[in-house]
């Protein structure tokens, strides 16, 4: 069919780069190329607002002059932009110098064969059907609250497309992958007071994804929840990450160790391998194929094989996360974790987030984080909040206007508890996580 | 204007006039009110040094058009990698999709009109205005200033970038524009190391110049140490900073890039598409009092070389100076012609877009407040307990709601009238129009930041300019842990 042969094309393309590359007195070279096509159709106040038609497409090259390396990219993937991108590599590792790290990936761990991970399901992309979705989702929401006053629209958006990877070892390898969305943000009103408030969902099936219905009631429900919001009084209190956020605490694991923080001496986990990080319960797998999952991947950027691994066991950190640079830069192994980590799972000890309440009993619950204030370096954390004040484990009423802070080392240990309602539309798989003390500073 | 670029982006994909005509009377057969068409091509290139040897450098091209038709509230788009009249001709045809078919005959296609306007800048491409050794040579002197003055040096990086853009802008109203685009930037990074602590200090600076700026003279030294000294500073601060405090307390900020607390706290508050939209926390609020009486804050496109300036905005208008508060008043949002017709006003030079494939909106360039007459030591002196925060790191805003953040990359207490220990990074939390309220001293030190500011809006990044003078906020919410 259509996706057969435009992935053999890009093939092609690859290809036919990677030989360029050589001829132009490239030693080791590797190239990417992928091509998306999808629609991106909005809804505002219940009439159509934008219909885009997207097509985005890009070729990456890294090549290597002995070991001094030369890198160059184009969106534009005529024969005359490519020809240009490979000279303009090659050009540039004239000037690089002298790395005995660079060079592409190690043979023997590029992957041999090329699991299935089931990540393409296509749709016709049809901005009709989109926007009743965006239209279905949006009226739900203003039809689920009179204080739902006001919408910032509904968005629905498709994505089909293929990937490519090949390197000068003979690695040649592609997937094809959709993608799918609905989403809607709506403003609450009372009086002077204006909140927003946004729910979503996304799959790689299509016909996976929440209805319309559930997705504008959510919006709604979560908007109108934030009106009133009081302050809270500066002090030391338990914090409970909603499983919207948890995952961006594992995020900034993820940082902390990887490769490229770590030789730079970046990061706050340093020769932290087979210490205890987290709490003995704790433990991370990494599963890359899961079938259908947003971030599955058959291979890394750099075509090395993902594997299923434990990252954390019971506490102690087990792997750090390595690219062939970085790698080679600290005397290990690649890891396959070229371009991110793929499908954590991190393991729970509540059966919901109610259930975490109940064990933290006073404290806060955190549902938006605002702002940067992170360091990776010291692992000091301060950072942006809104969320609720929560006595005997019961929610209260909704606070804003206040930060958290502490730090990540300390923030790590002092996980208590993780339920089982698990969010899974990024790459960390976490339900709702109470750390039992942050500094909070309001009024 | 330079036709150069119109040279370069349509003659050169053999792209007539006359098929631009008929690209227009294409998107005209459906009932549009407006369409414009975009042409853009780019090149972009970056120089890393780290481990003392130049480890990488990359090109980046990028070219293409977008096409865009406008009915009421209602925005039809589509874009293609490769300018070429049947691309451009099946763009068209997607984009009138938002609207019905017409047969009202009458053309609305005005005559092109080429719009003028005095260059912001230079139309020099600076990736071919200096040789490579010699970029390399500015990264390498970065570089060796670094590990001079800092032994304990652990690791120190420097990148060098430079980006040139031609972009085409035409449209039914009869506009005709080209502008040209230059923009660098050097950035550097230092990671001390003092027994078992480590500490990180950066600092970067650019514009819309040649690389040369790198290498000029600022009080007797290149710029490029000057901005070593800065990273080196913040560094060494840092290896001092104990934890700073929590809670309400009156703060100094300092001049220059401080202000990403107007960024945040009032600029994407004016922002024209969510102020016809009801959605901001200033919405509906021209001639109300919305900051201190002395506060004036303006959006200025107009500055020569800066980051954030342009000759025109993406749209095709002259950039301008746009007054936005003045003496605590709101005066006017920013608006790109799209939101400018909805709501009965002008366009500000304000509609721009990360690139072809994406739709313009109204967005900043240089946004700064203007002069008081305080001095920083009037400020601190009226201080018993409080925080001095003369750098930050990045910020967000909830426009709905009005709530802000910005972090400090370098802050001191204030004790009794002095500024005494450095203390951590800590994030400032606060609501616009109440933070705007409480500045109690302006200062008479106005700086814009040293050109490296990165905006982003519904997942469109831009490079903007922020500035204020010294500023005492009487209260805001510091999130330390002591």
């Amino acid at each position: 069919m259509q996706m057969k042969q435009q992935l053999q094309d890009i093939q092609d393309a690859v290809a036919e780069v990677l030989a360029l590359a050589k001829a132009k007195g490239a030693t080791e070279a590797e190239a990417s190329m992928s091509k998306v096509q999808g629609i991106a159709v909005s809804a505002r106040m219940q009439e159509v607002e934008t219909v885009e038609f997207t097509n985005d497409g890009g070729l990456g090259i890294s090549l290597y002059v002995g070991n001094k390396k030369g890198s160059a990219s184009t969106a534009d993937l005529s024969h005359a932009a490519l020809e240009l991108t490979v000279s303009k590599a090659i050009e540039i590792a004239k000037y690089t110098e002298e790395d005995p790290c660079n060079g592409i990936a190690d043979k023997a761990l590029l992957a041999t064969d090329i699991p299935d991970c089931d990540l393409y399901h296509p749709e016709e992309l049809d901005t009709q059907a989109g926007l009743a979705l965006a239209l279905a989702a949006e009226k739900y929401a203003l039809d689920a609250d009179t204080r739902v006053t006001n919408s910032d629209g509904a968005s629905y958006n498709a994505n089909i497309g293929c990937r490519v990877y090949g390197n000068s070892h003979g690695f040649l390898a592609g997937y094809p992958s959709s993608r799918y969305s609905l989403s809607c943000v709506v403003i609450g009103q009372d009086g002077d007071d204006m909140q927003r408030d946004y729910a979503y969902t996304v799959d790689r099936k299509a016909n996976r994804l929440l209805s319309a219905e559930s997705i504008g009631k959510e919006a709604a429900a979560q908007a109108v929840a934030r009106l009133g919001a009081e302050k809270v009084n500066t002090g030391k209190y338990p914090v409970i990450f909603d499983k919207q956020i948890a995952s961006s605490i594992f995020g900034h694991l993820v940082s902390a160790i990887s490769g490229g923080s770590l030789y730079r001496k970046s990061s706050f986990l340093l020769n932290s391998i087979d210490t205890q990080i987290l709490p003995h319960w704790l433990t991370i797998q990494e599963q890359p194929h899961l079938p259908q999952a947003l971030a599955s991947t058959p291979f890394d950027h750099e075509g090395v094989a993902t594997i299923d691994r434990t990252i954390v066991e019971q506490g102690i950190l087990g792997l750090y996360l390595m690219t062939t640079y970085s790698g080679r830069k600290m005397g290990l192994p690649s890891t396959g974790h070229a371009g991110g980590v793929h499908n954590w799972q991190v393991s729970t000890t509540h059966t919901d987030q109610a259930a975490l309440l109940k064990e933290m009993g006073t404290g806060v619950l955190v549902t938006e984080l605002m702002g940067q204030g992170v360091n990776g370096v010291t692992g000091d954390y301060s950072r942006g909040a809104a969320g609720y004040w929560v006595e005997n484990g019961v929610i209260q009423y909704p606070i804003s206007e206040f930060t958290i802070a502490s730090n990540l080392k300390d923030m790590f240990m002092n996980i208590v508890g993780i339920s089982a309602d698990i969010e899974t539309r990024g790459s960390v798989f976490t339900g709702s996580l109470l750390i039992s003390e942050m500094q909070i500073a309001g009024e | 204007m330079t036709d150069s670029v119109q040279t370069n982006l349509l003659d050169a994909s053999d792209i007539s006039i006359q098929q631009i005509n008929n690209t227009l009377g294409v998107l005209t057969q459906h009932d549009i009110d407006f369409a414009d068409l975009y042409f853009q091509s780019s090149q972009h290139e970056a120089w890393v040094l780290e481990d003392g040897i130049i480890k990488n450098g990359s090109y980046n091209i990028e070219r293409g058009v977008g096409v865009r038709a406008i009915s009421g509230e209602k925005t039809g788009f589509a874009y293609s990698d490769d300018i070429n009249a049947t691309a451009l001709l099946d763009a068209a045809k997607a984009a009138r999709s938002i609207a019905d078919h017409t047969d009202v005959t009458t053309p609305i296609v005005k005559p092109f009109k080429t719009v003028q306007n005095d260059m912001k800048y230079m139309a020099n491409n600076p990736l071919l205005a200096m040789a490579e050794a010699e970029k390399i040579a500015i990264l390498k002197a970065t570089d060796s200033y670094i590990r001079g003055q800092a032994p304990n040096a652990s690791q120190v990086s420097v990148s060098l970038t430079g980006v040139y853009e031609e972009i085409m802008v035409i449209g039914t109203d009869g506009t005709w524009a080209t502008d040209i685009r230059p923009l660098i930037r050097l950035n550097c990074s230092v990671l001390l190391e003092e027994g078992e602590r480590r500490e990180r200090g950066g600092a970067g600076a650019g514009g819309r110049y040649a690389y040369s700026f790198f290498q000029s003279d600022v009080n007797g030294i290149p710029f490029y140490q000057s901005l070593a000294d800065e990273a080196l500073h913040m560094a060494r601060v840092n290896m001092e900073a104990v934890a700073a405090p929590a809670g309400n307390m009156p703060v100094v900020l300092g001049a220059g890039w401080p202000g990403v607390l107007l960024h945040e706290a009032v600029g994407h508050g004016l922002e024209g598409d969510f102020n016809r939209k009801g959605a901001s926390t200033f919405s509906g609020r021209i001639g109300e009092q919305v900051a201190a009486k002395g506060v004036t804050v303006v959006d200025d496109g107009t500055m020569a070389d800066r980051r954030g300036s342009l000759t025109i905005d993406d749209e095709g208008t002259p950039s301008q100076y746009n007054v936005l508060i003045e003496d605590g008043i709101l005066k006017g949002y920013m608006q790109d012609k799209h939101n400018a017709a909805l709501m009965g006003v002008a366009p500000t030079g304000n509609g721009r877009r990360e690139s072809y494939s994406h739709l313009p909106m109204p967005r900043m360039t240089n946004t700064y407040m203007l002069n008081g007459e305080h001095s920083q030591e009037e400020m601190f002196a009226s201080i018993k307990q409080g925080v001095y925060a003369p750098n930050f790191g990045g910020g967000q805003v909830d426009i709905t709601s009005g709530k802000f953040v910005f972090s400090t990359s370098e802050a001191y207490l204030i004790e009794d009238g002095k500024v005494t220990t450095p203390i951590k990074g800590a994030t400032l939390i606060g609501n616009g129009p109440e933070v705007m309220g409480k500045i109690s001293m302006i200062g008479n030190d106005l700086a814009l930041d040293r050109g490296v500011g990165v905006c982003g809006k519904d997942g469109q990044s831009l490079p903007v300019g922020v500035g204020q003078p010294s500023l005492k906020v009487d209260e805001i919410t510091v999130g330390g842990t002591a």
